[in-house]
């Protein structure tokens, strides 16, 4: 897996309770920071309707989908409960202050 | 060591208490529960449908034995706790079972009263309280055949149906002249003994019972005046005590219940108690609505969030027989001060009277039809002053302009199939399903689990009445005060308050102060974005992370993650060099839709959001700025041309329009806003269904607020007419800013008018032009900031971050 790290960016590239999107030919990867400056790689889809979790409201480890405002965890990509479905998720480290990212989705997702 | 925590009465009081703080606290203590009853928690309002054999007991099991195992709950089932020693902290069994505690709640519920005469403990003498007694009535209707009913309320009438529609002969024996006299004047107890009459039950009204007669099994009841009928099965009903013996016995204070303060506590600061048991503020209770809200503050004080406090509550009743629909809430007899409002056809079978004092309703009562019973207990818990719609109150809320979801919404009657939430697609066969099933209690439950009434919300009344029909009590009755959100307990005055008092200016500031549970959500975090800025205009640092997507980005998210892109079009009106730049850029974006809107300016649609900040900048050129159709903000001024061209026009609204868009745009608010200014009362430009309208008139210019189209219409109200233009722009301004420091975030200029009432309006804005005047000022103070293009900003490159990608990777 290691060698497929990549370099995203800064961390100081993405404002806090936000994200940023990485395009790869396989679609937007959505990376999010935290308020407390924690990284979180998801696909910029929800498992709703396809709604970019992107541009959703970022509050704790969760994100609120712009669309229908589903809620999805980050760390795990799931839905939160009523809801049901998950987003598939990336592995992330830091760097120093640059933000790496591999392209292989993790496992436990059927979306990955 | 973790805190022992131990619940003595597995009833719905006290395991909702568990819940509540499981949800707080998973981990705080160690749980352990003391039921007498044999059985999990059950709840206990089922029992009726159970008895009438809607519902099966497994049915109604809201929390297996299973639930307890996976909180890690000791669960004593069948031991009654007959002693506490509250000196060495522990509570002893009938079976000589011993646990200690660290705190104690008590939650051990009612009693039947059992009327002190001859022959009370005959067998097939029994209550109706529990899965014991519907047992008991079950075995009793195989095999016999005369059923009489002690006792015409609410639960004697539930026995009474349930044993008819077993097979029985049922005879309800009442003291008083009229059944449910507690919940019901005498019409609607009219109504309702002749409806169950019809359905086969007998009545014996003013009879005193004296005796019950028999060997080892009741045979007969006797009463005062010497008659006797024939009874198998007598059940009595004729109300609850507060079973507080074991607290008592402990030296617990007791009155007529166990005595608590507004946290729950007993006079012993290690015992709490919730539920039937206790009497709070001198009040005792004996419906579930209450009970839960005595059980979130309790538990929110053993989570030692310590913010909780029940202040008592008002409750209504219905009854839990198929086919009847009655609703009572509050004081339904009146005082000489009070005024009532009837309404009664006889021929339908409706019948509806509403108690009013000072124009606040004080209590109502429903019988037939009883679908704006909710609306009616929200007007009168929020005490709101009804003068402006008092005429038509009675017709109910349907009545006040909602062209939409307002008629024959008879619950009741309604197919499975029928659609009840337009926006989601759910039928009443979904949402009923998912409340037996799911157990959902609250209207928030049925929302996440259904998703009907969770998109434009103009299904609410009608999930909340099926809620109450399928679960049968008030569970749908909301705090008195709701909170903003589940993140707080606070509700949207409180916060607004207290940013303004405590001088708070940031987000965290606020949640730091208030106690805020969690790190915020979409709900709450935008709505104190709001207040703040509200509050400090010019101050305040706009915390962009905290807004929708849609405010964030200056354009409207679209489902397919495009943008849409609306430019303003002052007072609807437009030029050539305008409509020319507006196609030069839709032909090189290569929009995919051009499309007039419903607000007189031109939308493009389907563009990319890192396209954005081009397209704007060319649309710049032309002097095309943000058009705010994304947020909640001022959006549109629709005029018409008015005395400029028009043959009817008698003053230039065009204009008007135009003054009025120059000085409110940029603004944001709690809700979208809309204006309109007609030339005359034709009123081409639809004035008075917008949140500010303006209709021309030859000696001036009326004005007419609090007004929407959308999803429930609701025309305007008129404020009052003027002579100027001036006097129009320092009025719209007044009102603007009225509203923008009153509402609730997301609270429209109508359903805001409606809350406080049209009165409350008029008094700030034509009875105090001191203050009139000055809220125009803070207006236009605020707008000094706010009217920067943000489409001019990003175009040259600000918020950059927005708008790109952080990576391409090819
Ligand atoms: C673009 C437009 C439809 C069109 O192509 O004509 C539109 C589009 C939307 N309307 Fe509207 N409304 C548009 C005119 C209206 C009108 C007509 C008017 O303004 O005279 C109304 C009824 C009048 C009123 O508001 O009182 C209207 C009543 C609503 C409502 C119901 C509001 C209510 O209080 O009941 C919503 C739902 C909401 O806001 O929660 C809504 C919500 C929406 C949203 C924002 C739904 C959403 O959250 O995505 C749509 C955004 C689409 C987009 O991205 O552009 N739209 N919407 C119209 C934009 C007008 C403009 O130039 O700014
Ligand atoms: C048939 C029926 C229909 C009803 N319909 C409605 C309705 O439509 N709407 C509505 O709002 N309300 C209704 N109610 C009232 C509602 O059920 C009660 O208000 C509610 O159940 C009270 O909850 P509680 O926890 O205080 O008491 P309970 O639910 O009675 O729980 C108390 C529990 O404590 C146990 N207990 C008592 N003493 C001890 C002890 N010493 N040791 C161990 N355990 C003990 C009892 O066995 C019982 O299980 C109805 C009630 C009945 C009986
Ligand atoms: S534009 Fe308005 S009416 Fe049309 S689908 Fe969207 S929200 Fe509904
Ligand atoms: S697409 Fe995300 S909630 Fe619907």
């Amino acid at each position: 897996m290691s060698e497929n790290w990549i370099e995203v960016g800064k961390l100081d590239d993405i404002p806090a309770q936000g994200a940023r999107i990485v395009e790869t030919k396989g679609g937007n990867i959505a990376v999010f920071r935290t308020q407390d400056d924690e990284i979180f790689a998801v696909l910029d889809k929800c498992p709703h309707k396809g709604g970019p979790l992107s541009q959703g409201i970022v509050s704790g480890k969760r994100v609120a989908c712009p669309l229908h405002d589903w809620k999805i965890n980050l760390d795990s990509g799931e839905a939160v409960a009523p809801d049901e479905g998950c987003a598939a998720t990336y592995p992330v480290k830091m760097e120093g202050d640059m933000i790496m990212m591999s392209l292989t989705a993790n496992e436990g997702c059927p979306n990955s | 060591m973790k805190e022992k925590l131990v619940l003595v009465g597995n009833g719905m009081a006290g395991v909702r208490t568990l819940e509540e703080l499981l949800k707080l606290g998973p981990d705080d203590y160690e749980i352990t529960v003391f039921g007498e009853e044999p059985y999990g928690n059950y709840n206990r309002i089922m029992l009726s449908p159970v008895l009438a054999g809607d519902k099966t007991i497994d049915e109604i099991m809201l929390n297996d034995e299973q639930w307890y195992t996976d909180n890690n709950i000791k669960l004593h089932k069948g031991k009654k706790i007959t002693e506490i020693d509250r000196v060495n902290r522990k509570v002893i069994a009938d079976d000589g079972t011993v646990e200690d505690y660290d705190r104690l709640l008590l939650a051990t519920g009612s009693q039947p009263f059992i009327i002190p005469i001859p022959g009370n403990d005959l067998d097939g003498v029994i209550s109706f309280r529990d899965i014991h007694d519907v047992d008991l009535m079950l075995d009793a209707a195989k095999e016999k055949k005369h059923a009489v009913v002690i006792g015409g309320g609410l639960l004697g009438l539930e026995a009474a149906n349930g044993l008819l529609l077993q097979g029985m002969s049922v005879t309800v024996v009442h003291l008083m002249d009229t059944l449910m006299e507690r919940q019901l004047d005498k019409p609607a107890a009219a109504m309702l003994k002749k409806s169950l009459e019809e359905k086969g039950l007998h009545f014996l009204m003013e009879a005193q019972t004296e005796a019950i007669i028999g060997k080892d099994q009741v045979e007969k009841v006797r009463f005062k005046d010497g008659t006797e009928i024939y009874a198998d099965l007598v059940v009595m009903a004729v109300g609850i005590r507060p079973n507080f013996e074991l607290a008592e016995k402990a030296g617990i204070h007791c009155e007529r219940g166990i005595v608590v303060n507004d946290t729950m506590q007993t006079f012993d600061p290690r015992v709490y108690a919730v539920g039937e048991c206790v009497q709070h503020r001198g009040q005792t209770y004996g419906l579930v609505a209450p009970l839960f809200e005595m059980g979130k503050v309790c538990a929110n004080h053993f989570a030692k969030m310590g913010i909780g406090s029940y202040e008592g509550s008002v409750t209504s009743t219905k009854l839990k027989v198929t086919g009847i629909d009655l609703f009572s809430a509050g004081d339904f007899t009146g005082d000489e001060n009070c005024e009532e409002l009837v309404f009664q056809d006889a021929a339908r079978g409706v019948y509806r009277k509403l108690v009013v004092k000072d124009n606040k309703i004080q209590g109502t009562v429903m019988y037939g039809d009883t679908i704006d019973g909710t609306w009616y207990f929200d007007l009168m818990r929020d005490e709101t002053d009804i003068t402006d719609f008092r005429e038509n109150i009675l017709f109910g809320q349907a009545h006040l302009g909602d062209s939409g979801h307002g008629d024959d919404n008879r619950i009741a009657m309604m197919s499975d199939t029928t659609e009840i939430c337009g926006c989601n697609g759910v039928c009443k066969g979904d949402i009923v399903k998912a409340i037996t099933e799911k157990k959902l209690f609250t209207l928030d439950d049925v929302r996440a689990h259904t998703k009907a009434s969770s998109s434009c919300g103009s299904c609410t009344g009608l999930v909340e009445s099926l809620l109450a029909h399928t679960v049968g009590g008030d569970y749908s009755v909301a705090p008195h005060l709701k909170p903003m959100c589940a993140c707080t307990e606070h509700t949207h005055d409180e916060v607004r308050a207290s940013i303004k008092k405590n001088e708070l200016k940031s987000i965290p500031a606020v949640m730091d102060l208030m106690s805020w549970k969690t790190a915020g959500c979409s709900k709450c975090r935008p709505a104190l974005n709001y207040y703040l800025l509200c509050q400090w205009p010019g101050e305040f640092k706009d915390d962009s992370q905290s807004r929708f997507i849609n405010e964030r980005a200056h354009a409207n998210i679209q489902k397919d993650a495009t943008f849409s892109v609306i430019p303003r079009m002052w007072g609807g009106g437009t030029t050539p060099e305008e409509l020319r730049k507006i196609a030069d850029v839709a032909e090189k974006y290569k929009v995919k839709t051009v499309h007039v809107t419903g607000g007189q300016r031109i939308a493009l649609y389907g563009l990319k959001k890192d396209e954005l900040p081009g397209i704007w900048g060319e649309l710049n050129e032309a002097g095309l700025v943000s058009g705010h159709a994304y947020g909640k903000a001022l959006r549109t001024v629709k005029t018409c041309v008015g005395k400029e061209w028009c043959r009817f026009g008698t003053q230039d609204s065009t204009h008007l329009g135009i003054e009025l868009e120059k000085m409110t745009w940029g603004s944001w608010t709690p809700h979208k806003y809309k204006m309109a200014a007609s030339g005359c009362p034709r009123n081409c430009a639809e004035a008075t269904i917008k949140d500010f309208g303006v209709v021309c008139v030859d000696s001036g210019y009326e004005l007419h607020v609090g007004g929407n189209g959308g999803i429930k219409v609701r025309v305007t109200d008129l404020l009052c007419t003027v002579k100027t233009e001036e006097e129009v722009l320092e009025y719209a301004a007044a009102f603007m800013q009225i509203y923008r420091e009153e509402a609730h975030y997301m609270e429209r200029t109508a359903p805001w008018i409606e809350r406080v009432g049209l009165t409350y309006v008029k008094e700030k804005m034509l009875d105090d032009p001191e203050g009139r005047k000055a809220a125009a000022e803070r207006f236009l103070f605020a707008q000094k900031f706010a009217q920067d293009d943000p489409w001019e900003e990003r175009a040259k490159g600000g918020e950059a971050h927005e708008f790109t990608p952080i990576k391409k990777i090819s």
